[in-house]
């Protein structure tokens, strides 16, 4: 049927081509070398100027990163957290009023372990980015994905969220105070100086891993039936890789290179995923789901178009490396279809992304912010965004119980389970999905444990035991903790644990 | 080698489940499908014992499918209801013709009474003459407004209790998306809601009972069912950019055949940011239909029409709205402004 379209006709501006003019929009003097939007021109020197700028306002509007403060940046290799890097150097190289003055180190997860390329490979892209990092005299940790058999289960606990002065007046009185230590310590460059003190150190601990652990990730990663959910996995353990190298090391805040453009993509990605409930965490300014380290995104107003000048203007240095989508068809996973359809959409309607990413600034988690006494059987196991799995009637989740269990062997249900529906018939059962849920033995169990995105990514697995040890152990650990609730829930007088920790 | 239903593992299945991958029986499919509506039914508290139940009946799959498996679930369950089917002729030739003969072929094999309610008698106006003044580019905007409100019409005139419509799993995915990429926060927050309540006067509450239903699904079942349907789509056909997003959908369904259900789980979970602001539902000082504005986008568009100025409804021209309350003319300027039309 046709469907209602209200007033939205017009508001899409269809592309229209920009009216070239020769000089700079806010110099008036400089000859134009490049235009962001319809109508803004802009010499070299005022773009700079202007995307200098628009890193700093970004920080000082939101105020979650403060003086003296450890933050890890997250950086990939990629255009947009290269150009991160770089304005971080920008703002701390700056004279007084407008210098940075926070202390800054760099993180870069190693993927090439399931992205399909050789020791020789990983090696030769590690070595590139090193000698970018060592530039910045910042220091720096190089972390294989394959790390994540080394993981302790701790990262998975929940944390309380770390005591912070949150008033723009106490801000203030701590921007005041750095200063003036700052003058006491007789004008160094602070963060520079313990910077180098550290790099010999730290370079020591990294990029080793183990060949059994090499082993285990490929096994993990062949247990996942879709690249979707391929995907889906890595980011998850990458998160966790940088959340504990940040602990570890005493970062209280990542900040990871997020543009407009990847934001809006991400957004719509994860609406498809079923993690609408998590979508504000999932692409806000600041993420705090893990209590102690804030995720910070402060790219989040560049366009990958203006990222891509700046970089070319002012050679900033980026390294391409293999993901596990490259050379992917658009079709290959949820993600790659995403990001080919905003990509092509933006191309006709200029405005797409910019609106998709105005979307995400007006909503909220549906859950309000775990306090530290929440319990941890709340939170995801994976993701630790809270549960959006309650079995209230009439959800697409319920829904979709309800299909599976009417399509599902009456038999099974008369307790007959192992007289499958495709008993002594195994070849009728290959691709045809006959068997297709009972052939992905998930641990009912896990599954009360995830929320329901994550729920999807463990459904395309085919061997759970595959997983790191640290996620199983955690998992254990909270099954046993709710099976001695269901114990002794009789003579607890307080009913969601309010007394943990 | 047949392959056997998974849900009796006697009869030889005939198709596989796109919702969920299982090889079925026609039996176990059909009894699996309207299943799954009843559960809908229920767990939502859609209808009460004694109401009338007005269908919107187009001619299309998702009507006619409503309308049977409504009939079967009423007399199966016992829900003491009323139904009735209601239809809206936008006067386009050609196309309405056929569907409303395909509703009158419904109305005989169910044994449903059937009224017609016509753009032209409700606005003066039929769709073919609104496309020769507004072109092309529009035209989908009136129909769905004017639509909107003519189930209403004709639902009052019924003393209709609801009405409830076909839109399924895949419609709900893609006005979550659509939602999206507009960045409408409004409807975004209300578009997953399965069952609009009555507030006051003005409209009818509405309901979804196919909202968790899957396009294919009901295309399978009404195959199988033998059911007569319309499936010609409207020959004004409707905006690229929703077309963009339908073709989406369809593409990530193909990729992960969840993903539908996926994306209304997602928008039931969303949630605005206090303070992000909400338009205040009220009544069109006109003709008393619910309405944010003043007066109502029908009457607007009516205004307009009759004026001959099409683009007064398109696009925000609130402030024109006061003049047109108070039947002042309006200035050459502004005239000039809503005479355009780009085809
Ligand atoms: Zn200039
Ligand atoms: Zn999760
Ligand atoms: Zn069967
Ligand atoms: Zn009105």
């Amino acid at each position: 049927m046709c469907q209602v379209d209200e007033e939205y006709a017009s508001s899409l501006e269809q592309k229209s081509l920009p009216a070239v003019s020769k000089k700079c929009m806010k110099c008036k003097e400089g000859t134009a070398v490049l235009i962001i939007r319809v109508g803004d021109a802009f010499c070299r020197g005022c773009f700079k100027e202007y995307f200098i700028h628009k890193f700093r306002a970004m920080l000082g509007k939101n105020r979650v990163i403060f003086p003296g403060e450890k933050v890890l940046l997250a950086v990939s290799g990629g255009l947009t957290s290269s150009c991160m890097l770089a304005q971080v150097q920008e703002g701390l190289s700056r004279d007084a009023p407008k210098k940075l003055r926070f202390m800054p180190g760099i993180i870069y997860i190693d993927e090439g372990g399931v992205c399909g390329q050789n020791a020789e490979k990983r090696e030769k892209a590690v070595a590139q980015l090193e000698c970018i990092f060592k530039k910045t005299g910042f220091p720096y940790h190089i972390v294989p994905l394959e790390q994540v058999f080394t993981l302790p289960e701790s990262v998975l606990e929940p944390v309380g969220r770390r005591e912070q002065p949150s008033s723009s007046a106490s801000y203030k009185a701590a921007v005041d105070q750095h200063i003036r230590s700052e003058v006491t310590r007789g004008q160094g460059e602070p963060a520079v100086e313990e910077s180098q003190d550290a790099l010999g150190r730290l370079h020591l601990q990294a990029s080793a891993y183990k060949p059994e652990h090499k082993l285990a990730l490929e096994e993990l990663f062949s247990s996942l039936k879709t690249l979707t959910a391929k995907q889906d996995m890595l980011h998850t353990l990458r998160q966790h890789l940088i959340l504990h190298t940040a602990r570890i090391n005493g970062y209280s805040k990542v900040m990871t290179g997020d543009s407009c453009t990847r934001l809006a993509i991400k957004l719509l990605t994860n609406v498809s995923l079923g993690r609408g409930a998590a979508l504000a965490a999932d692409t806000a300014f600041s993420d705090s789901r893990y209590g102690d380290v804030v995720m910070v995104r402060p790219m989040r107003d560049y366009s990958s178009k203006e990222i891509g000048f700046y970089n070319r203007l002012f050679e900033v240095q980026s390294v391409f490396i293999p993901g596990l989508d490259t050379k992917t068809a658009d079709k290959a996973s949820i993600q790659r279809l995403t990001e080919s359809f905003v990509v092509k959409l933006q191309a006709d309607f200029p405005s797409t992304v910019s609106t998709v990413y105005r979307t995400g600034e007006k909503l909220n988690t549906a859950c309000p912010p775990q306090s530290s006494r929440t319990e941890a059987a709340a939170k995801c196991l994976l993701c630790l965004c809270a549960l959006d799995t309650r079995a209230e009637d009439a959800t697409a989740f319920n829904a979709t119980l309800m299909s599976e269990q009417l399509s599902r062997c009456t038999l099974e249900e008369k307790g007959q389970s192992d007289a499958g529906c495709c008993r002594g018939q195994n070849q009728a059962c290959g691709d045809d999905g006959c068997c297709s849920t009972s052939r992905v033995p998930v641990a009912p169990d896990l599954k009360s444990l995830l929320c329901y995105s994550c729920r999807l990514t463990v459904k395309d697995m085919t061997a759970l035991d595959s997983l790191p040890p640290y996620i199983t152990s955690e998992a254990e650990k909270r099954q046993r903790r709710a099976a001695m609730k269901t114990e002794i829930g009789e003579f607890l007088l307080e009913d969601e644990g309010a007394d943990e920790e | 080698m047949p392959i056997q239903c998974s849900s009796c593992a006697k009869n030889r299945a005939v198709l596989r489940r796109p919702k969920t991958g299982h090889s079925l029986c026609k039996h176990c499919f059909f009894w699996a499908f309207e299943e799954e509506i009843h559960q809908t039914i229920v767990s939502a508290r859609l209808f009460n014992r004694g109401e009338t139940v007005g269908i919107g009946a187009s001619g299309g799959k998702d009507s006619t499918v409503l309308a049977y498996v409504l009939k079967v679930l009423n007399e199966r369950y016992d829900y003491g209801l009323k139904l009735l089917l209601l239809s809206v002729d936008e006067g386009i030739t050609g196309y309405r013709n056929d569907s409303l003969e395909t509703v009158r072929r419904n109305q005989q094999q169910y044994d449903l009474p059937l009224t017609i309610v016509s753009y032209e008698e409700l606005y003066g106006w039929t769709m073919d003459a609104i496309v020769k003044q507004v072109g092309l580019r529009n035209n989908c905007t009136f129909c769905g407004v004017f639509r909107r409100q003519a189930l209403d019409r004709g639902a009052m005139m019924l003393n209709v209790d609801k009405i409830c419509t076909g839109h399924n799993a895949d419609d709900v995915a893609e006005t979550v998306i659509m939602n999206v990429l507009r960045g409408d926060i409004a409807r975004l927050h209300r578009c997953t809601v399965i069952s609009t309540a009555s507030d006051g006067e003005g409209a009818i509450p509405r309901c979804k009972p196919l909202k968790y239903a899957y396009e294919k699904e009901i295309v399978l079942y009404a195959y199988f069912k033998k059911l007569d349907y319309f499936s010609t789509e409207c020959v004004y056909s409707p905006n690229a950019y929703r077309g963009h997003a339908r073709t989406f959908i369809k593409d990530l369904e193909a990729v992960r055949p969840s993903a539908i259900m996926d994306i209304i789980h997602s928008g039931e979970n969303l949630s605005v940011k206090e303070g992000v602001k909400m338009p205040v539902q009220g009544t069109c000082s006109r003709c008393g239909y619910i309405s944010s504005q003043s007066l109502c986008k029908s009457c607007v568009l009516l205004e307009g029409l009759n004026r001959g100025l099409p683009k007064l409804g398109i696009g925000k021209h609130h402030r024109l709205h006061d003049k047109i309350l108070a039947q002042q003319a309006l200035t050459e300027k502004e005239q000039n402004k809503l005479k355009a039309i780009e085809f």
